[in-house]
C-alpha cells in the first residue's frame, strides 16, 4: 500500500506538471509585452481592441441563440420520447450522436453546398440568413450535450404523473411544457446551456468558414499576427471555459434530488 | 439502466390502452416531427449530400473515379498523418489519463485530489481550439517559457529536431484535451470495478497482479479500447488547434479540405466531396467499433 500511494502522488504530479505548466507558461508569455518587465499591457491591448469588442459580442449573442433553439428542439422532442413514445428513443439518440461522428467541417461543408444563394432554401444569399444557418451549425454541434444533459434530468422527475396532473387542470401542451416540465428541468437544462456556452464561443471551423464576424476566426487571425496577445486570449478563453464549468458544477449540487437518481 | 427500462414498459401499456379506444391519427408523431425534420436537413441531408457527390463526376453520373483519386500522394499522406496523429495522441491519452484514473481512484490519495482531478478534467476536456494552439506555442514555441527555461540549463530543443509545428508537436498539444477526457470517461468505469471481485480473487489465492490480469483488465479492456476510439475520432476531427499552430504548413486531412472548400484547392469539387466522403468513413468506422465496446462493456459494469 505504502509503495502503491507513491506511485499514485507520483502519477498525479506529472498528470499535473503537464497540465499546469503549459497554463503557466502561458500566463508568464502574456505579460512579457513590456521590454524587461512584466506588465498586463497585451490585456489592455486585448480589451480596448474594437474588434474584440465586436467579435466577442457578436458570438455571445450567436451562443445565446444557440442555446434558444437549443433548448426549443431537445425539451419537447426528449419530453415527448419519455411520455408517449420510448420505443423511438433509440433512434433519437443515435441521431444526436451523429455530430461525433461528423466532423463539423464536413457538416459546414455539407450546408455551404445546399444552401447556397442558387438553392431553394439560399441561406446563405444574405447576412441574416447566414447567421442563422451559423446558430443551426453550432446547435447541430451541441445537440450531443443537451440532449443528454436534458435527458438526464427528465429522469429525475416522474414526467406522466406530472403531465396527467397538468392535464386534469386543463393545462394544454405548451403550457405543460413551458410551465411544469421546463422549471423541473432548468438545472439540467443550464448546465447543458453553459457546455454549449464553452463550446460554441471560440468555435472556429463553422465560423471561418461561413464567413461570419465570430470569436473563433478573431482569435486565429490574431495568432497569425501577433506577438503577445494570443498569450492574453488564451488565458481569457482558460476562464471563460472554467467559468462555464464552475457555474455547472455549482448547478449540480443544487440538482434534485429522488428515487430514480440517488447518486446524484 | 435496469430501473430506467422497467419504468418504460409500465409507460407503455397504458398508453396504448388509451388510444385504442379512440379514433387513431398518428398525431404523437407531431410531437418529435421538429426534431426530426431539423435533424434532417441540417444533418443527414447534408451529409448524404456530400456522400452523394462523392461519387458522382461534374456531369452528374456515377461513378467512382473521385474515391479512386483518393489514392494520390498528397491526400493519402493527409490521411496517413491525421491517422498517425490521431492513433498517437489517443493511445497516449487513453494510456496516460488511465493511469491518473487509476491512481485518484485506487491510489489512496486524499478526497481532495480526486474531486479537483475530476473538475479540471471538465475544464481542460473542453479547453480545444485556437486558445489551446496559442498556450502550446507560448510554451514550447521557439520564444516558449520551458523553451527558455531548458535553454538556460543547456537543453536546446530545437536543435535537438524538437518543433512544435510538427507531428510530435501535435500530438503533444492534443493530449492537453485527450487525457483529461478520457480521465472523465473511465473513472466511472474503474469506479464499477466491484470490491468483491478483489475479495473473492484474493480469497482464492490470487495475487494483486493475477487480479489485474485475469479480472480487473479484462473487465475494463472494452471500455478502454471504445474511449481509444472515441478520443481518436475526436482529433481526427479537430481543426482549429492545428490550422492556428501551423498554419496550413502540417498537411492534415482537415487542414486540406478547409483549404478545399475555401479555394477548391484540387481543382475538383467532387474531389472535395470525396475527402469529406473520406473523414466520415474513417470517423464512422471508428465509432462502429466503439459501440460495438461499449455495449460489451455495459454487460459487466451494470
Amino acid at each position: 500500500m505504502k509503495t502503491g500511494r507513491f506511485w499514485a502522488w507520483l502519477t498525479f504530479a506529472v498528470g499535473a506538471a503537464y497540465f499546469f505548466i503549459p497554463l503557466i507558461a502561458t500566463f508568464e508569455f502574456s505579460l512579457r509585452m513590456r521590454r524587461g518587465e512584466y506588465s498586463f499591457d497585451a490585456y489592455r491591448v486585448v480589451f480596448g481592441d474594437i474588434r474584440f469588442q465586436e467579435t466577442f459580442g457578436y458570438s455571445v449573442v450567436v451562443a445565446c441563440f444557440t442555446i434558444l433553439l437549443g433548448v426549443l428542439l431537445v425539451v419537447p422532442t426528449a419530453y415527448w420520447i419519455r411520455l408517449r413514445m420510448p420505443h423511438i428513443r433509440p433512434v433519437v439518440e443515435f441521431i444526436t450522436l451523429l455530430p461525433l461522428i461528423i466532423p463539423a467541417i464536413v457538416i459546414v461543408f455539407g450546408y455551404i453546398r445546399m444552401y447556397g444563394s442558387s438553392s431553394p432554401l439560399p441561406f446563405l444569399a444574405t447576412r441574416r440568413g447566414t447567421d442563422l444557418l451559423l446558430i443551426i451549425g453550432y446547435a447541430t454541434l451541441a445537440l450531443p450535450y443537451m440532449y443528454r444533459a436534458v435527458d438526464t434530468g427528465l429522469r429525475t422527475i416522474d414526467v406522466r404523473t406530472l403531465t396527467e396532473a397538468a392535464q386534469i387542470l386543463g393545462a394544454g401542451w405548451t403550457t405543460i411544457i413551458a410551465r411544469i416540465i421546463l422549471p423541473n428541468v432548468l438545472i439540467a437544462v443550464l448546465s447543458g446551456a453553459f457546455l454549449t456556452f464553452a463550446i460554441v464561443i471560440g468555435e472556429f471551423t463553422m465560423a471561418s468558414l461561413l464567413n461570419r464576424p465570430a470569436f473563433g476566426p478573431y482569435l486565429q487571425n490574431i495568432g497569425a499576427n501577433r506577438a503577445y496577445e494570443p498569450a492574453a486570449l488564451a488565458v481569457i478563453a482558460f476562464a471563460i471555459t472554467w467559468g462555464c464549468m464552475a457555474v455547472i458544477q455549482l448547478l449540480s449540487r443544487f440538482a434534485p434530488k429522488s428515487a430514480n437518481n440517488p447518486s446524484h | 439502466m435496469a430501473h430506467l427500462s422497467d419504468t418504460e414498459t409500465a409507460i407503455e401499456p397504458a398508453v396504448a390502452k388509451a388510444a385504442d379506444g379512440n379514433f387513431r391519427l398518428p398525431t404523437h408523431w407531431l410531437g418529435v416531427a421538429p426534431f426530426f425534420i431539423f435533424a434532417l436537413m441540417f444533418l443527414i441531408f447534408p451529409t448524404i449530400y456530400l456522400v452523394v457527390g462523392a461519387f458522382q463526376n461534374n456531369q452528374g453520373e456515377w461513378t467512382l473515379e473521385n474515391i479512386a483519386n483518393l489514392f494520390q500522394p498528397n491526400i493519402l499522406a493527409a490521411y496517413w498523418i491525421s491517422i498517425r496523429i490521431s492513433l498517437a495522441s489517443a493511445l497516449l491519452g487513453a494510456l496516460v489519463g488511465f493511469a491518473i484514473a487509476l491512481a485518484i481512484v485506487r491510489g489512496g490519495l486524499p478526497a481532495w485530489v480526486r474531486s479537483a482531478t475530476m473538475t479540471f478534467s471538465g475544464v481542460a476536456s473542453n479547453f480545444a481550439g485556437v486558445p489551446l494552439a496559442f498556450a502550446f506555442l507560448a510554451t514550447l514555441g521557439r520564444l516558449g517559457l520551458v523553451t527558455i527555461l531548458l535553454r538556460e540549463i543547456g537543453v536546446n530543443i530545437y536543435a535537438l529536431g524538437f518543433n512544435i509545428l510538427s507531428f510530435w508537436g501535435l500530438t503533444l498539444t492534443y493530449l492537453f484535451f485527450q487525457i483529461p477526457l478520457m480521465v472523465v470517461i473511465i473513472t466511472p468505469a474503474i469506479d464499477g470495478l466491484k470490491k468483491e471481485w478483489g475479495e473473492a480473487a484474493a480469497t482464492l489465492g490470487a495475487t494483486q497482479f493475477q487480479y489485474w490480469r485475469m479480472v480487473a483488465i479484462p473487465v475494463l479492456w472494452p471500455s478502454f479500447l471504445g474511449t481509444v476510439i472515441l478520443l481518436f475520432a475526436n482529433a481526427f476531427g479537430a481543426i482549429a488547434t492545428a490550422y492556428a499552430l501551423t498554419g496550413s504548413s502540417l498537411n492534415i486531412v482537415p487542414i486540406l479540405l478547409y483549404a478545399q472548400i475555401r479555394g477548391d484547392v484540387l481543382h475538383n469539387p467532387h474531389l472535395g466531396y470525396a475527402l469529406a466522403f473520406g473523414m466520415i468513413f474513417v470517423t464512422g468506422l471508428a465509432n462502429v467499433f466503439y459501440i460495438w465496446f461499449r455495449t460489451r462493456s455495459e454487460r459487466w459494469l451494470k
